[in-house]
């Protein structure tokens, strides 16, 4: 059976090569934004050297290692799926002896491969020369992140399915996947690492999938995490990763159930 | 063994309506209006392994909310429903393994990369052995002349190219029944022509049950022994196609070409009482239209014969598609 599924992450792979002007505008967007938000940063931290116990470096550590582990966890899944249901893809979807949702997860994973060999990879080679960031060198650090970061796409991936089933409910959810992009973005530490966040709401995103996407993979690498507290983190993903599925699963099966398939 | 039985049959879906002007929007948010519509209204079905049968019925009948049923894609509200032995929604991974389908309107092809790796990717799928897949595949690609389109992107394709490709993509697993809706819509003659000949072929040889949904009655013509038709969501006829004919298709056309001039009422006098109504379309050539039976065929060229020498003479079947248009407008409620 995992045949099918590393075919359709070659297939997605496929289809990147096919669109390669969305890869090299990717590589434009994400270099922009990483020297955005180095410059704000850096001028928010003035002449201080640490801030809510970052210091400067770990700071510019930290924007361009999430937003390279962006380029990985991130996908339109969402979009795609409510697009299959309300075009009526969907029904061809039907018709192969596959679970639908865990063939677009994969294609999700093919996508982020994909954008994480080609892209992050030597993008973070570049992004070293320009800017003073601190990676470990060769450490078992890595093998962490990788694992926290392959738990993050989870987690990530659970959110688009999620909005994008939704679409069987709610026939035009375009406004409902623009509100979760910004919202993942902001709650997830993308664009402030949620130890700058205000106490009242740490407590509150602590209690949100979202900081499993972004800001545990980011802060396990970039501040090393060992010992229980990188043992906390993973749990806090891995739970998120069980916890999410239920919700989809659920109204995966009342969908099936309701479905019109729509344009006859 | 049996291919599709399915009893009482039903798919109804709720239509929600909505209130007009602002104030009515503004009810709906609260509670919304809904109307109960049956799409498919407790329909019996059985087709046998190995035939090719022609589902048939104006827009809105009810066809594709069957094919949907009978694919597993949705769940019928009522009714019981066996496809291969399977319960088609409930057991769909199973039972899908076991159908091919194509949908004429929408591709089950990967638009963006080229139509091998779509093979691939369902070989994959259907966990075909390397042999199994390359024979059959092969077999395929000859006949519906594929060959040179296997390495292009799906969008490239043309509808007829795509079309044959599909087929290829939908029967890659053997499947014994294949469902087609609307398989040759839009497509040209000589392509139509490939593709018949490619179902006959399939169907002779590994006995598949072949259920189409088609507007183009040629494609039944073409294919079908047996044709189920539908309106409003109930089956109006389901017998073979000859019967269809023979019960409704009576009514037959004789073109005649006189000796000499003849007049219009001195026809209707020599042929009075028998079914048949004239109709002049040049000034020695006329057409007699007869309603059924093959009696007054000869009865009316004897009266006439007598009477005036013909010259030429030409009698013509109606075809299968004015008898479907026969049957739709005047209605039919004997089955």
């Amino acid at each position: 059976m995992y045949k099918v599924y590393l075919e359709v992450i070659r297939i997605r792979f496929l289809m990147m090569l096919a669109y390669r002007v969305n890869y090299y505008s990717g590589i434009i967007i994400y270099s922009l934004n990483i020297g955005v938000y180095y410059f704000l940063w850096m001028a928010i931290y003035g002449n201080k050297g640490t801030l809510q116990g970052m210091t400067v470096m770990q700071m510019a550590t930290y924007i361009a290692v999430s937003w390279m582990s962006r380029a990985f966890y991130f996908n339109n899944l969402d979009r795609e799926i409510a697009q299959e249901i309300r075009d009526g893809t969907v029904a061809v979807q039907l018709i192969r002896p596959y679970h639908y949702l865990l063939v677009k997860a994969f294609q999700g994973l093919g996508e982020g491969l994909f954008r994480l060999f080609l892209f992050s990879v030597p993008g973070m080679i570049v992004v070293s020369f320009i800017f003073p960031i601190d990676l470990p060198g060769v450490s078992p650090v890595w093998a962490k992140f990788a694992l926290s970061l392959l738990l993050g796409f989870i987690v990530n991936v659970e959110v688009n399915l999620l909005t994008g089933v939704l679409a069987f409910f709610i026939l035009n959810n375009q406004g409902l996947i623009w509100a979760k992009r910004v919202i993942v973005d902001l709650l997830s530490g993308l664009t402030i690492p949620i130890v700058f966040y205000p106490d009242w709401m740490q407590k509150v995103l602590e209690f949100l999938p979202f900081q499993a996407i972004s800001y545990l993979p980011s802060t396990v690498l970039v501040k090393g995490l060992a010992g229980s507290d990188f043992v906390h983190a993973i749990l806090i993903q891995a739970v998120w990763c069980v916890l999410l599925w239920i919700p989809i699963q659920l109204i995966w099966l009342k969908a099936r159930k309701t479905l019109i398939v729509q344009g006859g | 063994m049996r291919s599709i039985e399915a009893h009482g049959l039903t798919k109804e879906f709720k239509v929600y309506q909505s209130r007009p002007g602002l104030a009515g929007a503004f009810r709906d948010l609260l509670n919304r209006q809904y109307r109960v519509i049956r799409a498919v209204d407790a329909i019996d079905l059985t087709i046998d392994q190995g035939e090719i049968v022609g589902y048939i019925g104006e827009n809105g009948a009810g066809k594709s909310t069957t094919i949907k049923m009978l694919t597993g894609i949705l769940e019928p509200t009522a009714g019981e429903l066996k496809v291969n032995g399977y319960d088609p929604h409930r057991e769909r991974e199973k039972f899908v393994r076991t159908i091919g389908v194509v949908f004429g309107q929408r591709s089950q092809l990967w638009w963006d990369i080229a139509v091998q790796e779509s093979f691939r990717l369902l070989q994959k799928v259907y966990r075909l052995p390397d042999e199994q897949y390359k024979r059959h595949l092969g077999r395929m690609v000859e006949v519906l002349e594929i060959g040179d389109l296997l390495d292009q992107p799906v969008r490239k394709l043309s509808l007829g190219q795509r079309m044959r490709c599909e087929l290829a993509a939908a029967l890659i697993h053997q499947p014994p029944l294949l469902f087609l809706d609307e398989p040759t819509i839009g497509l040209d003659v000589l392509v139509k022509e490939n593709i018949r000949r490619f179902l006959k072929e399939i169907n002779k040889e590994l006995g598949t049950t072949i259920l189409l949904t088609t507007h183009d009655i040629s494609d039944i013509e073409a294919l079908c022994s047996r044709v189920v038709m539908l309106d409003k969501g109930r089956i109006i006829y389901d017998g073979s196609l000859t019967k269809l004919r023979l019960n409704w298709g009576g009514g037959r056309k004789i073109h005649l070409d006189f000796a000499k001039n003849v007049q219009l009422n001195e026809l209707e006098q020599r042929t009075e009482g028998l079914p048949v109504k004239w109709e002049q379309t040049g000034q020695r050539q006329y057409i007699a239209h007869i309603h059924h039976g093959e009696l007054a065929v000869s009865e009316v060229l004897s009266r006439v014969v007598q009477y005036v020498p013909v010259q030429e003479m030409r009698i013509e079947e109606a075809s299968t598609e004015e008898i479907v248009r026969q049957i739709y407008q005047e209605g039919m409620t004997i089955v």
